[in-house]
């Protein structure tokens, strides 16, 4: 997997190294962020929260039940061997399993490939080769999960519970846990065996919304033809050629979440910059106005091959 | 796109826009909100609500989405805009290109071949478990012939308990056609499914480190069989004792076998991977494995049943043969001959 990003100047997330590149079938490269290691975890705990609370309602549910026959037919009838109680016996050993095991592959063969905990931390299972994501894939990674977490769980507390254990063996069992558990953070993808099996990866899910237009009043007021700006304010080549790319962003979510504030510091910054007397109450427009004309001017360059990260950088 | 050029306002702020990059994102927009919209129904599992245009348009849209992307990324430097079409073109990605089988489908094609196909892929990997197990339970009964005393380390207490080295032939008799205890067999076949299941998932689990672990599971469970049928073969009740075990036990151990197979196979991928990387053989032959895995707790469910039931009630160990040797010959026509040609015709 390539682990370059298609921008490689422009950050995606708080942690860059965990940006990866999946191409599309399309051929299109779509950049993609490895789910960190503490929402894993929390995802799973949530799950196991989960699970655990499924099978205490399946019990009260069977238990329920039993006092319904008690009380309807006596309790002579009730906890006769082949009568319900077995019944309920065979269900909830059934129900047991199937929570312990189809959980998680139900919910991850679903559309959101996700369970209930990784869609409350908002990650997904896919497959690491940017294909399908199969079923046969979701079946390994979660048979995989059996020695991971859930044997260990269940040899150390029968273990506890029989005093059978060692001391030996608990350290044993211990570091079993460890390995498995820890596993993901010797990997730069981030995964655990059954994922390192099926080929898959646990990646974040985005979801963002589609802004307005950066700056709409430089907009209404621009000249269609030439592509200049209001008339207000003039921009010599010179006043353009101190920022980049970078630059042009960082002024870009200024304007999108600023508040008036900011508004007025980077008024000012800019203006000192390029040698102009900040004037005042008329900060928005001179910021969008300076921001449309210094991407008119960096995005003409684009289309000609030429691009400048940031005001370090080479001017274009 | 009518729809824009049927509204004034929108062709007014097209033809308005300062900027090129601006203008290509006014004139593609309505596409992507349609899209968003269509993604975001489905994500939330109401798939089933859209409208016949929508889930035909949701593939051309996803191709239209990935040109605008990869248009703006050549020539829009709107941050906001490229991140939102990163994160539609995932998602959009994930839905066109998802987990487009459904139970049903997997399901059919699964007992439909798929799974007889896997089987018959690891076949190097059955005969390495089984040359295994057998060796497992002559060490068992070579063992405890040896030195009697071994039996008691092999053999776990609650198994133990009537059936050791020296007990009568009267008592393992009553072992073997017990006429007691037919009720609570429901609970007890469940029971027995829930653990062997999980025995079986190990056996395969563990197969990730090397196979080694895998091989010496299946050693332990049968030199544990080889013990317990040198105790039978002391008294006379060789034939008895596995026309008692076959009655489930082909089914059973059947499984095991190819649970214990599946591991080794995982297990000598990522040991040996051949031409492929390291990563890519393990997740090939874990895909392989998680079909035989998926069958082998099917099996398990009817070795279940047969062993919480029929063993109980079939008290004639002629019958006992019988319907151990027919499950046998059922699974192997199924894994070995079924299919075959159909799978070959069209790979």
């Amino acid at each position: 997997m390539n682990s370059t990003a298609t921008d490689p100047w422009i950050r995606r997330s708080a942690n860059p190294k965990l940006d990866r590149v999946m191409v599309s079938p399309e051929g299109v490269p779509l950049n993609v962020t490895v789910a960190t290691a503490g929402a894993r975890a929390g995802a799973l705990t949530l799950d196991i929260i989960i699970i655990l609370g499924l099978i205490l309602g399946v019990t009260l549910l069977g238990l329920l039940v039993l006092w319904g026959f008690e009380s309807a037919f006596g309790e002579t009838v009730a906890l006769e061997e082949s009568g319900p109680l077995s019944v309920i016996a065979v269900l909830w050993i059934i129900a047991v399993f199937l929570f312990r095991n189809a959980y998680f592959l139900y919910f991850e063969l679903g559309d959101r490939a996700a369970t209930w905990g990784k869609r409350a931390v908002g990650i997904r299972v896919a497959a690491r080769d940017g294909g399908r994501l199969t079923a046969e894939a979701v079946i390994a990674r979660n048979i995989i999960r059996d020695i991971e977490l859930f044997l260990p769980l269940v040899f150390l507390t029968s273990g506890e519970a029989d005093g059978t254990m060692t001391d030996f063996t608990a350290w044993a069992g211990f570091l079993w846990v460890l390995m498995f558990l820890l596993f993901p953070l010797f990997n730069k993808d981030r995964l655990r065996c059954g994922d390192l099996i099926a080929g898959t990866w646990v990646i974040q899910n985005v979801k963002r919304n589609l802004g307005g237009v950066v700056a709409p009043s430089a907009e209404l007021s621009a000249d269609p033809v030439t592509g200049t700006t209001g008339s207000r304010y003039e921009f010599s080549d010179a006043d353009l050629s101190v920022y980049g790319e970078f630059e042009l962003q960082t002024l870009e979510s200024v304007l999108r979440t600023g508040t008036d504030e900011a508004l007025d510091t980077v008024t000012a910054s800019i203006c000192n910059k390029i040698g102009w007397e900040p004037g005042s109450g008329d900060e928005r427009i001179f910021l969008e106005a300076y921001y449309t004309a210094l991407r008119a001017k960096l995005e003409q360059g684009m289309r000609f091959g030429k691009r400048r990260k940031d005001k370090f950088s080479k001017g274009i | 796109m009518a729809s824009i050029a049927a509204d004034p306002t929108m062709a007014q702020a097209i033809e308005t826009a300062a900027l090129k990059s601006d203008r290509f994102r006014l004139e593609r927009e309505a596409d992507w909100i349609r899209l968003e919209e269509i993604v975001t129904k489905m994500e939330k599992g109401k798939a089933r609500r859209l409208s016949d245009e929508d889930v035909l348009a949701l593939p051309t849209l996803y191709r239209t989405l990935l040109s605008s992307l990869s248009i703006a990324r050549e020539n829009s430097l709107d941050a906001g805009l490229i991140d939102y079409l990163e994160g539609l073109a995932l998602r959009s990605y994930f839905l066109v290109y998802g987990t487009q089988t459904s139970f049903g489908r997997w399901l059919k094609g699964f007992f439909g071949g798929g799974w007889s196909q896997a089987i018959r892929d690891i076949k190097l990997d059955i005969w390495i478990a089984l040359f295994v197990m057998i060796a497992g339970t002559l060490i068992g009964y070579i063992l405890v012939a040896g030195d009697s005393d071994w039996y008691y380390a092999l053999v776990p207490g609650n198994f133990a308990d009537t059936r050791v080295p020296g007990a009568s032939e009267a008592a393992l008799r009553e072992t073997l056609f017990s006429t007691k205890e037919h009720d609570g067999l429901g609970v007890f076949a469940a029971y027995l499914f829930s653990n062997n299941a999980q025995v079986a998932i190990l056996a395969f689990a563990l197969g990730f480190a090397f196979a080694v672990p895998s091989i010496l599971l299946l050693i332990h469970n049968m030199a544990l069989l080889g013990a317990m049928l040198w105790v039978f073969a002391q008294r006379g009740l060789t034939v008895e004792f596995i026309g008692w075990l076959s009655i489930h036990g082909t089914t059973e151990l059947f499984a095991i076998l190819l649970a214990g197979a599946a591991g080794i196979h995982v297990g000598r991928s990522i040991a040996f991977p051949g031409a492929k990387s390291h990563l890519t053989a393990a997740s090939d032959a874990g895909k392989r494995a998680a079909l035989v895995m998926a069958g082998v707790v099917i099996m398990l469910i009817c070795a279940g049943l047969l062993e919480g039931f029929a063993r109980q009630l079939i008290n004639d160990t002629g019958l006992r043969y019988l319907v151990g040797g027919a499950m046998l010959t059922f699974w192997l026509v199924y894994f070995f001959v079924f299919g075959r040609n159909r799978a070959e015709a069209n790979p």
